[in-house]
């Protein structure tokens, strides 16, 4: 699962909130943060659904769910630096086999893996991070499938939209198809397979 | 005497270029933003995924759609924009950013940085985007107390926790001296409430005057 936001912001509340009640367990959830508060992402944790986190900041004045199962051994972590977090899912979603990174070089998160020197400078070999499914939080969308954000709270939404098998998004304000300004689109809908609006209120 | 945190920050302020492209660290780096003079024409980057960031949002300004890398409600200056986490990344990696700021745990004589993980058993451990900003930036500024609270230099002659990244530093500003990491080695540019021969005491790292 990817699940797109950075802190609470773009964090698709409603979608995994979905997910929960849907039930699938056994989840490799990547992601920047590991859940804020007990909303989101810190739900779907609390509720023993998640075997794997795969994301760069775990550590939050609020993220008490995912440490707590930390110390407990009951849930797996992947650290992985943010800029290769949103290059692996880029390569994933650009048809990219792999790609060499100068970040983490020479750090605990390389190691046991390939590097290479290229123009005298070291990088390490990356590979990219595919899901199966991507849950994105936008702000609105036409009836095709295309999408705009809102302000920082684009963060991974593009990134992971086009990374995954199935993408689902929720946005505030479903438009009719031509409302939107083409030169203004972010995610185009080639990468959007589902919609789902929620109250604009609502976060 | 040593310098206050403001201090330091001013004392950042005054080296970043007007013009520059710079991204401010979470924590005290972010002090730096209020000590950049007005007309300066510093631009901000947060790595959330923004250019040209302004101060803190107070009141109705608090939008929870804008935020800096801190997740701290802040505001948009004329002349931002936006983007997703890979271009901002890119922005990093790809050599564009003029300086940015960071905290430190540990910095080498050798420009080695150290901040995201005090290798404690267990502890959380978290990176963000602190390793593709040490290797990305053009110039890597570093802010910290030059001495832990027990006492221990945190200037070094190799680093003991884990790293961020290597030979990366290119200057650190400290309650009692600002250094320059060189080729040849430490300099002290400045010193505060103290003496280049009382640092040398103090630190197990050669000092160029």
């Amino acid at each position: 699962m990817l699940v797109g936001g950075f802190g609470m912001a773009g964090m698709p509340v409603q979608l995994i909130d979905a997910l929960i009640d849907q039930g699938a367990t056994d989840l490799t959830v990547v992601s920047n943060n590991a859940g804020n508060g007990d909303t989101g992402l810190a739900a779907l944790l609390a509720k023993g659904r998640v075997r794997k986190v795969v994301c760069s900041f775990p550590r939050q004045h609020d993220s008490w769910v995912f440490d707590g199962l930390y110390r407990e051994g009951k849930v797996e972590l992947e650290l992985v630096p943010q800029g290769n977090l949103a290059e692996r899912m880029r390569a994933a979603g650009a048809g990219i086999g792999a790609f060499f990174s100068p970040t983490g070089v020479g750090t605990p998160l390389a190691e046991g893996k390939e590097t290479r020197e290229i123009d005298g400078r070291t990088y390490v070999l990356e590979h990219p991070i595919r899901g199966d499914v991507a849950l994105v939080g936008a702000h609105h969308a036409d009836r095709m499938g295309n999408l705009v954000y809102r302000k920082t709270a684009r963060n991974f939404g593009p990134v992971m939209a086009t990374a995954a098998r199935l993408v689902v998004a929720q946005v505030t304000e479903v438009v009719e198809t031509g409302e939107l300004d083409p030169e203004a689109v972010v995610t185009p809908s080639i990468y959007v397979d589902r919609v789902v609006r929620v109250g604009g209120g609502e976060r | 005497m040593s310098l206050s945190k403001q201090e330091m920050a001013a004392a950042v302020a005054r080296d970043i270029p007007p013009g520059s492209y710079v991204n401010l660290g979470i924590g005290q780096p972010t002090l730096v933003a209020d000590h950049l003079p007005s007309g300066s024409g510093v631009v901000l980057h947060t790595e959330n995924g923004m250019l040209n960031m302004g101060p803190a949002a107070v009141g109705d300004q608090v939008d929870p759609d804008l935020t800096n890398a801190g997740k701290q409600p802040v505001t948009e200056l004329p002349g931002a924009s936006y983007f997703h986490h890979a271009d901002s990344f890119a922005m990093m990696r790809g050599g564009h950013l003029d300086v940015c700021v960071l905290g430190a745990f540990q910095v080498s004589a050798g420009g080695d940085l150290a901040n995201w993980h005090t290798g404690e058993a267990d502890a959380v451990p978290a990176v963000g985007g602190a390793m593709d900003l040490a290797i990305g930036a053009k110039s890597v500024f570093v802010m910290m107390s030059l001495f832990a609270k027990d006492g221990t230099p945190k200037l070094v002659p190799a680093c003991t926790y884990p790293l961020t990244g290597v030979g990366c530093v290119d200057r650190v500003y400290t309650d009692l001296a600002t250094f320059e990491i060189r080729p040849e080695g430490v300099a002290v540019l400045e010193t505060f409430g103290t003496s280049y021969d009382e640092l040398a005491g103090r630190l197990d790292v050669p000092l160029l005057r």
